[in-house]
């Protein structure tokens, strides 16, 4: 079994701590900006990162569980993760794009377009990260359903399944979606005057419990057929939806027992471990960076993921461990950004590159490739072989 | 100082327009092709580059239309990535207020005008189709005298959550650690017929305050929906005196909102043909119009009025003897223009009796009928024509609309852009860096 593992940032702000906006290298003013992402998402494709999520929720962010808070002194409000990500495409080569986009108050069909063009737009790159909102002040931007406010401690069974059914069905329609034009349905025959055959469009004609979609897209079949569908799991119900539906888990484990544990819930190609991550030349100097930014915010930051305080060859010795447990890859969420995303390009690649724990050059063109992910076969046109056999 | 011409660059439909066989057509779905038109319309110093939009592919006698250009990329996506190749052209796209929430919409122009720094525009459209709703999960619950009511209520919302962030809000003092100026940023509540939300916008302020709104509808309730709210109408009125009549028309219902005449640019939708001569332009058109109409492609068009199937008719012969059918469903789905043969029997009759006298087969009718450019000639008879237009109010400028992708703007912006700005009714270099800059419109307050 390769030893190799694969990398991605997640970006969010100024970085996930949040008193991060207030360091001397912060650029917090701009993070509503095109320039911000350029610089960030280059940064990472310097480091050849497998892919960088982009983090979005449909309401503003809040540190109170039942609703916005009037906070002054965090970051607050953001911009559209894909628009993002399709402005960054352009400017870049080789990374792969992961948008966040949540599917409990949206179209499945806007949603499969929407990455199908970022796949053409990026030639391949293109991913998803599909995020449920259980959030009962985000269902009010809607006013189609109200939900209660949910305790993430002991959430209702009931209504988690419900939700996780509804993102079930979603991914399947977005799947369908991408499959429902074959590859070769542009002919621009001349003598027939025909521009499409017809016959490799197909309705999906989806019904479910939650929405019915007749398609097929808009959007020609996307250059990697399916971008790949990645999620972040806590729990026994996520857990089913990510080994039903993504390609990618991202995982919270806190040592390697626990990612042993958790990988063996997952029979899908890839499970990502987040981790937050300080990087410093020196442990304590991570400390250091570290509580300055507890004592700034006043309080001790907690995160759903393990924090690592650390130099890179201590962080890299812990995700070769985690990996030998059968994570494939990990999903680090810099502390401060840039300073933490140049501490992973700058020191932990190197690293891991030392011990050949890491690519030295990007080795395919689209994220599925970078992924080892073959490209798929289209569902329609499997099933009409099928028919003919 | 002679009025100042506005222009935009469509990009090529989904309709026989756009001539896909010609050699040198492109891609419609790679981006390239995008970008290859939209840098075109920037060196040309355009205001704009508009990208229309239909959510369901076109069926026709319940299977799906192939003898168009069919397939489409996601509007705000594309347009994000084009923001990335362009540093001033506007970027107009044409998204669905019946389809879509006021909340996401107006998060992604917010984001789109941020990553554009300040060129989105909005081209509102609405439609209740029951067909295009069988797309989404909230498809299809509208009536048609519901669709304007929705539209304005649509864009009421989005307003009142493009004014929630002042325009000050983000402080960002490290020092002081304050970053929002109030707690409260992005509140909104908006209530009426079609919408019951609340809660905090998430997206600051963009440059533009508002992306621009642009408006396409010619009905009665389109025109007064365009006047009360839109910044541009996309008109199909190209010609002097049916432009001169819409054109006052518009501007006539601007006072009733407090509105100066000049906040509302009347923009019609253009074709174009030019030629080293005007004979040899002529000459091009005529084949053109030919590309754009093939024999199949006669026979469907004249089955969108007479409602039936003509398959069995030679497009090279004459007309159907039998009337329209207007009895029952259309038989075209999922296009608007099927809405405008109000009288199709009367219109059949017409077209018969045209046919008979100057001796035309279905498919020479069909070109004659639908399918003439609004601007043929030499580069120098097509910027007279242009500029007369403009000054004589028919119109404030055009949105032109190529026939073929990605190259068939190239030579506009090779010859008669140079000639309207010699004349001194097209700017040289763009004045500012927005598209409210372009158009002459103020930012919001």
């Amino acid at each position: 079994m390769s030893t190799a593992l694969h990398l991605a940032v997640a970006l969010d702000g100024t970085g996930w701590h949040p008193a991060s906006w207030r360091l001397p290298s912060a650029r917090p003013a701009e993070v509503f900006s095109a320039s911000y992402w350029a610089d960030l998402v280059r940064l990472a494709e310097a480091g050849t990162l497998d892919f960088v999520t982009i983090e979005d929720a449909l309401g503003l962010q809040t540190d109170r569980l039942d609703g916005p808070d009037e906070r002054t002194d965090h970051v607050r409000g953001r911009l559209d993760a894909v628009l993002i990500a399709a402005r960054v495409a352009p400017l870049t080569r080789h990374i792969g794009l992961v948008p966040t986009a949540t599917v409990t108050h949206t179209e499945p069909f806007h949603i499969a377009k929407a990455l199908a063009t970022l796949d053409h737009v990026s030639r391949g790159r293109a991913g998803w990260r599909v995020q449920v909102s259980g959030r009962a002040h985000e269902a009010g931007h809607f006013g189609r359903r109200t939900l209660p406010v949910l305790d993430p401690a002991a959430p209702d069974r009931e209504i988690v399944a419900d939700l996780f059914a509804e993102a079930r069905d979603h991914v399947e329609v977005v799947r369908r979606l991408w499959d429902s034009w074959e590859d070769d349905a542009e002919i621009r025959d001349a003598a027939t005057g025909r521009f499409i055959d017809r016959d490799k469009l197909h309705h999906i004609s989806f019904d479910g419990r939650y929405f019915s979609v007749k398609g097929p897209s808009i959007t020609p079949r996307p250059p990697q057929g399916q971008p790949p569908v990645t999620a972040l799991a806590h729990a026994e119900i996520p857990y089913a939806f990510a080994a039903r539906s993504a390609d990618v888990a991202y995982v919270t484990p806190t040592d390697a027992a626990q990612a042993r544990k958790i990988v063996s819930q997952l029979p899908i190609p890839h499970v990502f471990a987040d981790l937050v991550v300080f990087l410093e030349e020196s442990e304590p100097a991570a400390r250091d960076a570290h509580e300055r930014l507890d004592t700034l915010d006043g309080t001790a930051y907690t995160s759903d993921a393990a924090i690592f305080t650390g130099t890179p060859a201590q962080l890299a010795d812990l995700l070769q461990e985690w990996r030998a447990a059968g994570l494939t890859g990990f999903r680090l969420r810099p502390a401060r950004l840039p300073d933490d995303l140049v501490g992973i390009t700058g020191g932990l690649v190197p690293e891991l590159r030392r011990r050949g724990a890491f690519r030295t050059a990007y080795e395919a063109a689209t994220l599925r490739g970078l992924l080892g992910l073959s490209r798929p076969a289209n569902r329609y046109a499997v099933a009409e072989e099928a028919r003919v056999a | 100082m002679p009025k100042q011409i506005h222009l935009a660059a469509h990009f090529p439909g989904v309709n026989n327009t756009t001539v896909w066989s010609d050699p040198r057509a492109g891609s419609h779905i790679e981006f390239d092709s995008f970008g290859t038109l939209a840098r075109t319309a920037e060196r040309a110093k355009f205001d704009f580059f508009f990208l229309a939009e239909g959510l369901r592919l076109r069926e026709q006698g319940g299977q799906i239309y192939d003898l168009d250009v069919v397939g489409r990329p996601d509007t705000f996506t594309v347009l994000a990535a084009l923001a990335a190749v362009t540093t001033h052209l506007g970027l107009a796209g044409t998204i669905n207020s019946t389809f879509n929430e006021p909340y996401e919409v107006a998060r992604q122009f917010a984001s789109l005008d941020h990553l554009s720094a300040g060129r989105a525009a909005w081209n509102v459209v609405t439609s209740w189709d029951a067909f295009t709703g069988e797309n989404f999960r909230r498809g299809g619950f509208l009536a048609e005298s519901d669709r304007y009511s929705r539209a304005t209520q649509f864009l009421a919302a989005a307003r009142e959550l493009f004014d929630s962030w002042p325009a000050d809000a983000i402080v960002a003092d490290k020092d002081t650690g304050v970053f929002l100026r109030n707690g409260s940023a992005g509140s909104f509540r908006h209530t009426d017929d079609q919408f019951d939300i609340a809660g905090r916008f998430n997206v600051p302020r963009g440059p533009q305050g508002r992306p621009v709104i642009l408006q396409a509808g010619d009905s009665e309730a389109g025109r007064e929906f365009a006047a009360a709210t839109a910044d541009a109408i996309f008109s199909r009125h190209g010609t002097l005196v049916e432009g001169q009549k819409f054109y006052r028309d518009v501007k006539r219902r601007l006072p009733a909102y407090g509105r100066p005449e000049d906040s509302l640019k009347v923009l019609p939708a253009a074709t174009f043909v030019l030629g080293d001569t005007d004979a040899d332009a002529h000459e091009k058109a005529a084949v053109v119009r030919r590309q754009q109409v093939s024999g199949a492609t006669a026979i469907k068009l004249l089955e969108q009025l007479w409602n039936r199937d003509l398959s069995g008719y030679d497009p090279d012969g004459p007309l159907p003897e039998i009337d329209p059918d207007v009895s029952g469903d259309h038989i075209a789905r999922g296009r608007a223009s099927v809405r405008m043969h109000r009288d199709p029997i009367a219109v059949a009759a017409e077209w018969r009796a045209r046919a008979e006298a100057e001796k035309l087969s279905i498919r020479d009718l069909i070109i004659e009928t639908t399918n003439r450019q609004t601007f043929i000639g030499a580069p120098d008879t097509v910027a007279t024509a242009i500029d007369d237009l403009v000054q004589q109010d028919a119109a404030d400028g055009f949105i032109l609309v190529p026939h073929v992708t990605p190259g068939g703007l190239d030579e506009f912006a090779d010859t008669v852009v140079p000639l309207l700005q010699e004349r001194g009714v097209f700017r040289t270099e763009y004045a500012g860096p927005t598209l409210r800059h372009h158009l002459g419109l103020e930012v919001p307050a």
